[in-house]
């Protein structure tokens, strides 16, 4: 029992309030994950507005401007077949979110129903499913990514798939863990000894008290999956050329490191910036929302 | 207490039993019939019948499951259809080579992540706690395959201090070994750092603010001495049980490094057998892993049960 | 405040002591150490299995060239050369070919090189299980021992490729007793060349002794061979500059102006046996039924769309050489009569309208090679200016092999290491007779073969350029293949390497080479 649920179980319409904005207090404090929070917002919005903003035809190519260096012309260089490099930023900007961000919600839609039932339930069903899921997470993340992508083939989309499917067990693990901490509380025996249906006690009792740990692994889980597509990408797998993706572009670029080192810095910055808010803002929301930390 | 690890070890067999089944699926259902990506260049059709019938290739999955399994259980992980080695003996070779790889990393991980964890601790919430939670952040934030390059461009070729790439046995010479593995190491433990800090910041906030240490404090001993001596060994117990379980990660990252830095690991054999749809080796060298991450879990559970006697059950 | 004497100064000092003791231990190691007497070589990837019977890789060959003699071998002009046969002679109207073998040769076990070996050799390539020689030799019906040095091989029909077979895998002579020793002879190969194997570790390194007995050794001067495979092109360069390795063979193309301007490096280069082509399905399953597997102006408004020299230059600096056949323009046997096209739009938009499909939409299969892609998307670009919609499907190797024998493509970028002999680069493609897995397009024309039996079975050069000069006819209209260009093999060396003379096979043959 700790001081975070018993908040949560406020009596009355008012319940959900009272955690949320002490939450947002906490972290409107916290610099550091503010600032992460408004690079994301910045790549995101980025990606939005990509026809807009980018200079150039991310598939435009041009032979006089093959790996040329920064110039008026082209802000962030030319890459090995001509391309500009700025434009294929901002456009890969898509493929990037949409790696991190797909393959999580993947991850989610697929792991918290599993890990609640499973979590609720108990019993055979329980023992079983959990023991797939520690299979599945006996084998190495990128080695299981990998073998998936090679068995649907070299798209992003199969990458994304991979990569969620991969990221699935531990989001069953979590949630499950927290079902059965909260399970166990005397307001859940409460709400059941009144006669609340199973599912109405998961929906309403359960859930929201598990969506804070969630969401903490959910954004640092979309980091990792932003890395990881960066992974594929170097084995050849993921996102293919001509379309522009960050992790395809450093894959291009490590062939040309000597000569072109433009190619390489532009979406090597980009992923770390990117990734780097993410853990930020991650790691921030996990201490504004312990219960434990100062207020 | 007998009772729980009998309960622990005997929920291992299902487990190994769904690796089993999941990693030799995964590999059997890849496109392409791996008789044609072995036959070589000539694709000659005879080549292609032979390899069919020399590893069951045409025989229905359950059947290839079986006989796959009969063979571990016998001690026979089968042979690498491309060149034609036991798959046994490929494991023997690589193993020592990721491991030793491995706990490189995992050394400088824990020099870069626990002091970077204790620092943000100890100055909680100020400038210090953000660079020093940056510091260990950007080994996750950066590809670890484009560091690589980077340092081999930065150390071998522009100022010749370490070898660009490949692996010396420490057997055959202790300091070419250490030399080669510097790079690899950083940048595998590097990723690992940020995880190491992480579980180190919030055990050491979690110590800080414990009645012992109160007490400690109280009792007027220096604060550089609490923080040693009282809280940092009552805090690295979870993250030492926890680096156990960074196994997993540190395999995944290696797949990388080892394809970067060309260390003839467990990583790289991996990559290539699938590639090259070498199934027996994928098969021989997950099932590996997956029991070396099953044995590491079992050692961490009984650690933390062992250390935590109110977690007994 | 925490004040560093609580700690006492032991701690830090200590610390310090300990750094500077291992940066010096460090600082006075060498980080690449070159032995003297052992040659270092880079490779581009791992050789699969060292049994020339059953081996299937072209790198494998590189390790081949320094432990394997074979009873012939190339000159750098392609004439073929006396190796472990010394003399040779076609009998029998060209049914038989009589082989006196080189005197006083032994293989690296000490056994001796006899007819009953080379009998034993060829015969092991034709019959083993799995072997990968069979096609190559298949037109051998029986070896004959004449004498202790000489064989005569007897053919079922007159076949003139087949010195260039045996100067290749196919004529690799192995040492009876080890090959029929326990355990996988690719596990302990025995041959009769001028380095012995010693040791391998799976992609790490392969280790070679020199042969104290071997027939040639005063041309041999190096020690040991040690061989690395270092996949990615940049860190093998890396570890050629740092001096970890002394050699690397397969240079990326546009590395070498690094080398040029590199004083402690030298480049070697010669145009390779091998072309990357366009395949085109013709005929292989549902997937040939749009107007590029069906109409030939579409194929050949595909390849005027194309400008193969801006291709070269944008992909490969200019330094592989432009083709539009299966061997290039300075080979023997190019028919001079088809030089290579120069990109005309204007024609290609043409013919697509007079075919009524002015925007042909096309699936464009390649592997994952970073080359490969490169060339893939600036076809794609010069294809849509013609109006053809090209759109570029990246697929693993291994998939792209299955999916191209299954007919699941419509256009597929394929690469051909080459083979000495022209028929080695285009009976296998365009027969109706070849392997399915090799004719992806299912090309099949009757006139085609005639030819190519022909040219199989002509005396000389001349009748046989005759005879390749009528396929051409066929084939470059048809177009089951558009070829493109003959990569050329570029290697990198340290400067003190002198000796090294290149092969249009690409392999690097170690007797000759020394180290300054």
């Amino acid at each position: 029992m700790t001081a975070g649920t018993f908040d949560a179980v406020a009596i009355g319409e008012e319940r959900g309030e009272r955690p949320w904005r002490r939450t947002m207090r906490r972290l409107a404090k916290r610099r550091a994950a503010l600032v992460g929070m408004t690079v994301v917002a910045f790549f995101i919005a980025l990606s939005i507005l990509a026809p807009i903003v980018s200079p150039y035809d991310p598939l435009a190519t041009n032979w006089a401007m093959v790996r040329k260096p920064p110039s008026m012309l082209h802000f962030f260089g030319t890459d090995e077949i001509g391309h500009d490099i700025l434009a294929r930023i901002i456009w890969g900007s898509r493929a990037s979110l949409m790696a991190g961000i797909i393959s999580v919600s993947l991850a989610l839609a697929i792991g918290v129903p599993i890990g609640l039932l499973t979590g609720y339930v108990g019993g055979i069903v329980d023992a079983t499913v959990m023991r797939l899921i520690d299979a599945m997470l006996a084998i190495p993340f990128l080695i299981l990514a990998i073998a998936l992508a090679a068995f649907l083939g070299p798209t992003l989309t199969n990458a994304m798939i991979a990569i969620g499917v991969s990221q699935m067990p531990i989001f069953v693990r979590l949630t499950r863990g927290q079902v059965l901490s909260v399970k166990q509380e005397e307001y859940v025996e409460a709400a059941y000894a009144v006669g609340n249906s199973a599912r109405r006690i998961v929906l309403r009792h359960i859930l929201p008290n598990i969506i804070p740990p969630l969401l903490v692994q959910a954004t640092l889980a979309t980091a990792a999956a932003i890395i990881a597509e960066a992974s594929l990408s170097f084995l050849g797998l993921g996102q293919q050329p001509p379309d522009p993706s960050w992790g395809s572009m450093l894959n291009s670029s490590k062939n040309f490191m000597s000569q072109a080192p433009w190619m390489a810095i532009w979406p090597g910055l980009a992923i770390s910036s990117l990734v780097m808010s993410l853990n930020l803002f991650g790691d921030g929301l996990r201490d504004a929302l312990d219960p434990r930390g100062d207020s | 207490m007998t009772a729980f690890l009998l309960r622990r070890i005997a929920l291992i067999v299902p487990t190994l039993f769904f690796v089993s089944v999941l990693i030799f699926g995964l590999q059997q259902l890849l496109p392409g019939d791996p008789a044609l990506a072995l036959a070589g260049e000539n694709q000659d059709p005879a080549v292609i019948a032979y390899l069919h019938q020399k590893y069951h290739l045409d025989r229905p999955l359950p059947v290839r499951y079986a006989l796959w399994v009969q063979g571990v259980l016998q001690g026979d992980l089968g042979e690498s259809i491309r060149i034609k080695r036991p798959v046994f003996d490929l494991i023997c070779e690589k193993l020592p080579v990721t491991g030793e790889l491995a706990l490189l990393a995992l050394i400088v991980a824990l020099a870069i992540g626990v002091p970077a964890g204790i620092i943000a601790a100890v100055k909680h919430n100020t400038a210090v706690d953000y660079a020093a939670s940056m510091a260990a952040l950007w080994g996750l934030s950066i590809p670890n395959f484009w560091l690589g390059i980077l340092l081999i461009l930065l150390f071998s070729v522009e100022s010749g201090l370490l070898p660009a790439s490949g692996f010396v046995g420490p057997g055959d010479s202790l300091k070419q070994n250490l030399l080669t593995l510097v790079m690899p190491a950083f940048v595998l433990g590097n990723a690992i750092a940020a995880v190491m800090m992480r579980h180190t910041r919030s055990a050491m906030l979690q110590v800080l603010s414990s009645d012992y240490v109160r007490t400690a404090r109280a009792k007027g001993l220096g604060e550089l001495r609490v923080i040693l001596r009282h809280a940092l060994r009552n805090a690295l117990v979870p993250v030492v049980t926890l680096g156990a379980l960074e196994f997993g990660q540190l395999l995944s990252g290696a797949v990388l490094t080892e394809q970067v830095f060309t260390i003839p690991g467990f990583g790289k054999l991996i990559v290539d057998a699938v590639f090259n749809r070498d199934y027996a080796v994928v098969q021989g060298v997950v099932l590996c892993t997956a029991m070396a991450y099953i044995a590491l879990n079992l050692f961490a559970d009984i650690a933390y049960v062992l250390i935590n006697p109110r977690l007994r059950t | 405040m925490p004040r560093a004497y609580d700690l006492g100064m032991t701690m830090p000092r200590l610390v310090a002591a300990t750094t500077l003791l291992l940066a010096a231990a460090f600082a006075a190691v060498e980080p690449n150490p070159a032995t003297a007497g052992v040659l270092r070589i880079g490779l581009a990837d791992d050789p699969d299995m060292l049994d020339p019977t059953l081996a299937r890789t072209y790198t494998g060959r590189i390790v081949f060239a320094a432990m394997c003699d074979k009873l012939v071998d190339i000159t750098p002009e392609l004439d073929i050369a006396p190796q472990l046969a010394t003399e040779w002679q076609w009998v029998d109207d060209n049914k038989g070919l009589v082989l006196k073998l080189r005197q006083g040769v032994k293989f690296q076990d000490g056994e001796p090189f006899d007819a009953a070996a080379v009998k034993f050799s060829i015969e092991r390539h034709l019959n083993l299980q799995g072997s990968n020689r069979k096609a190559e030799i298949s037109a051998v019906s029986a070896v004959e021992i004449v004498d202790d040095h000489t064989v005569k091989l007897v053919l079922k029909a007159p076949f003139a490729p087949l010195l260039a077979a045996l100067s290749d895998r196919a004529g690799m002579i192995v040492s009876p007793k080890a090959a029929q020793a326990p355990g996988d002879f690719a596990n302990h190969p025995v041959c009769a060349g001028p380095y012995k194997f010693v040791e391998r570790i799976a992609q790490d390194r392969i280790v070679l002794d020199r042969f104290a007995d071997y027939w040639n050794k005063d041309v041999v001067k190096f020690d040991r061979i040690v061989l690395t495979p270092i996949p990615d092109s940049t860190v093998r360069l890396a570890n050629l500059q740092s001096g970890g390795l002394d050699m690397i063979e397969r240079l990326a193309a546009t590395d070498v102006e690094t080398v040029r301007k590199d004083p402690h490096l030298k480049l070697s280069t010669i145009t390779g046996l091998g072309y990357q082509s366009l395949s085109i399905n013709l005929s292989n399953g549902a997937r040939a039924k749009n107007p590029l597997g069906q109409d030939p102006r579409v194929r050949e408004a595909l390849e005027l769309s194309i400008d193969r020299a801006a291709l070269n230059e944008v992909v490969f600096n200019g330094l592989f050489q432009p083709g539009n056949q299966w061997v290039g323009p300075s080979n023997p046997f190019y028919v001079k009569s088809y030089p290579v096209p120069a990109r005309d739009v204007a024609k290609a938009k043409q013919l697509l309208a007079a075919a009524r499909a002015p925007n042909p939409q096309v699936t464009l299969m390649t592997t994952t090679v970073p080359e490969t892609l490169r060339a893939a998307q600036v076809i794609q670009s010069m294809a849509a200016e013609a109006g053809f919609d090209i759109k570029i499907q990246a697929t693993e190797s291994g998939a792209a092999i299955q999916a191209s024998v299954d007919g699941q493509f419509e256009l597929y970028l394929n690469y051909w290491s080459g083979r000495t002999d022209p028929d080695g680069n285009l009976y296998n493609f365009v027969s109706c007779k070849a392997p399915p897995a090799l004719n992806v397009a299912r090309y099949c024309n009757p006139a085609v073969d005639e030819e190519l039996d022909a040219a199989r079975t002509a005396e000389d050069a001349a009748s046989r350029l005759a005879h390749y000069a009528k396929v051409a006819d066929h084939i470059l209209t048809d177009r089951p293949l558009i070829y493109l260009w003959h990569p050329t093999w570029l290697f990198a060396m340290s400067a003190k390497i002198a000796g090294f003379e290149p092969y249009p096979d690409g392999l690097i043959r170690p007797q000759g080479m020394t180290m300054q």
